[in-house]
């Protein structure tokens, strides 16, 4: 159980059987008037956003949260299906959960699914992924108008900007939490 | 924050402090230091004491000031560090620094225009002036500040009257939403005749007992200061602290013992009006600093 007081950005709440997350945090107390508690939350499964005024007194349940580790099988669809590594159970996420998730999937990538009591979510990858490029234009030399990096399609379709020496069938890691090129995998 | 920011702040802080006490002494007012540590609290409903052993740390001097007002020191001021739980966000410190004066003799108008006069003189001192830059508004400190009753400010701003407010229990929240936000964007501003339930200290008005002679100082949507026409009823002032200790209880909050002392010197208290300032947001309008960080060497997040 949480009161007014714990509020603060990022805290994880239950309201009406959804989990929040707290956004925005502002503490107001006009002269001599009561302590209120001004917050933006964030729907964790819709996302839809509410704005409540919280007073001193008032208490929250703490959202039942877990996160576990499960390897991404395969999507079929709207469907992304992944596995518990320790259990073998297999759960199902739509695409709008996965999101810009689904650039960086690729088969039996370790990846922590959080679940809201038994139900799946959201995902968050490892901050880096390590992918095959599909794709490369062969570099021009003294192609000014496109600068120093290239466009190229990775395995998983998601095409970004690269330096000129990576070519197709090479590996690359790639920042997930940014979508940017790190550098190259040797061997 | 950069150093640098902070250098320039706590410099400008330490003037303003300078000219605080030049403004009060020029008046003769007598600079006094009241004891941190006490055991008698003045018990309202949403001032939150901090313990020390078997003490507390004031929540405000104004108790023991209003003693020596009733043992015959008839002008005083204190700059002094205050403590109240749980108090956090841009504007709030659990730790900050009030600015209290007290003279008798005179009432809230009277005090008004004492505000205006050394929010001007500091603001001179400081060389800024006569407009505080903030929240990219200029408002102006020169022409008369702005006078605007509680019940005004509900009918011109929320969409809620202010005895519907007092009804359902949501004054405090429509005056942080709908009302402080449009307080001194212009010209500072005066909000005065509060409802008389929330003045746990003060005079209620000659005339109409529903409200009591507060005021606060607005300045850019920030509240600024708390002060009024001070209550010298002893008998009327134990029943107000009565109430406030029935509420406290109801809430289940602490219940500090009743400030016999502070209740017999009341008997002997003259007329008098007195005020507390916060000297880390008058730092803040001075300075443009947008939280209270900004402005203290330290914040308890930080020792």
């Amino acid at each position: 159980m949480y009161s007014a007081s714990d509020l603060k950005k990022g805290l994880k709440i239950q309201i009406d059987n959804d989990p929040y997350v707290v956004t925005e945090f502002q503490f107001s107390k006009p002269g001599k008037g009561q302590s209120l508690y001004r917050c933006k939350l964030k729907n964790m499964i819709t996302g839809v956003i509410i704005d409540p005024t919280y007073r001193s007194g008032d208490t929250f349940q703490q959202a039942d949260l877990d996160e576990r580790k499960m390897q991404y099988l395969y999507n079929q669809e709207d469907e992304y299906w992944f596995m518990d590594v320790e259990n073998y159970e297999q759960s199902v996420l739509s695409a709008e959960q996965v999101a810009d998730a689904k650039n960086y999937l690729t088969d039996n990538l370790e990846v922590d699914i959080l679940f809201f009591g038994e139900r799946p979510i959201g995902i968050t990858l490892p901050n880096f992924v390590d992918l095959t490029v599909t794709k490369a234009d062969p570099w021009v030399k003294g192609d000014s108008v496109a600068g120093d990096s290239k466009p190229v399609t990775l395995e998983t379709g998601y095409v970004l900007r690269v330096p000129p020496f990576v070519e197709a069938e090479g590996k690359i890691t790639i920042d997930t939490r940014t979508g940017e090129y790190v550098t190259r995998v040797k061997g | 924050m950069k150093l640098s920011g902070l250098k320039q702040n706590l410099w400008l802080r330490a003037r303003m402090i300078q000219s605080i006490r030049a403004f009060f002494m020029e008046r003769e007012y007598l600079e006094v230091e009241t004891p941190q540590l006490i055991s008698d609290l003045a018990p309202e409903v949403h001032i939150e004491a901090i313990r020390a052993g078997s003490n507390y740390l004031h929540t405000s001097p104004e108790l023991c000031m209003k003693r020596l007002l009733a043992s015959g020191f008839p002008k005083i001021f204190q700059i002094s560090r205050c403590f109240r739980e749980g108090e956090r966000g841009d504007h709030h410190l659990p730790e900050f620094s009030l600015l209290e004066w007290y003279r008798t003799g005179i009432e809230y108008q009277a005090l008004m225009n004492e505000c205006e006069a050394l929010i001007r003189f500091v603001s001179k001192s400081l060389d800024m002036g006569w407009k505080i830059h903030y929240r990219s508004r200029e408002i102006d400190l020169k022409k008369p500040w702005e006078r605007i009753s509680v019940k005004e400010a509900f009918d011109q701003y929320a969409s809620i009257s202010l005895e519907r407010a007092l009804e359902e229990g949501c004054f405090d929240r429509v005056m942080v939403e709908k009302i402080e936000p449009n307080l001194g964007t212009i010209r500072p501003t005066f909000l005065y005749d509060y409802p008389a339930a929330m003045a746990a200290l003060a005079r209620l008005k000659p005339g109409n007992r529903t409200l009591a002679e507060r005021f606060e100082i607005y300045i850019a949507g920030l509240e600024l200061a708390n002060g009024f026409s001070e209550l010298n009823d002893p008998v009327e002032q134990r029943a107000r602290f009565e109430r406030e200790l029935q509420i406290r209880g109801a809430e289940g909050k602490q219940i500090y013992p009743m400030p016999e002392r502070f209740l017999r010197s009341l008997e002997h208290m003259p007329d008098a009006a007195g005020i507390a300032l916060g000297v880390d947001r008058l730092a803040m309008l001075f300075s443009g600093a947008q939280k209270i960080d900004e402005v203290v060497s330290f914040t308890l997040e930080e020792v």
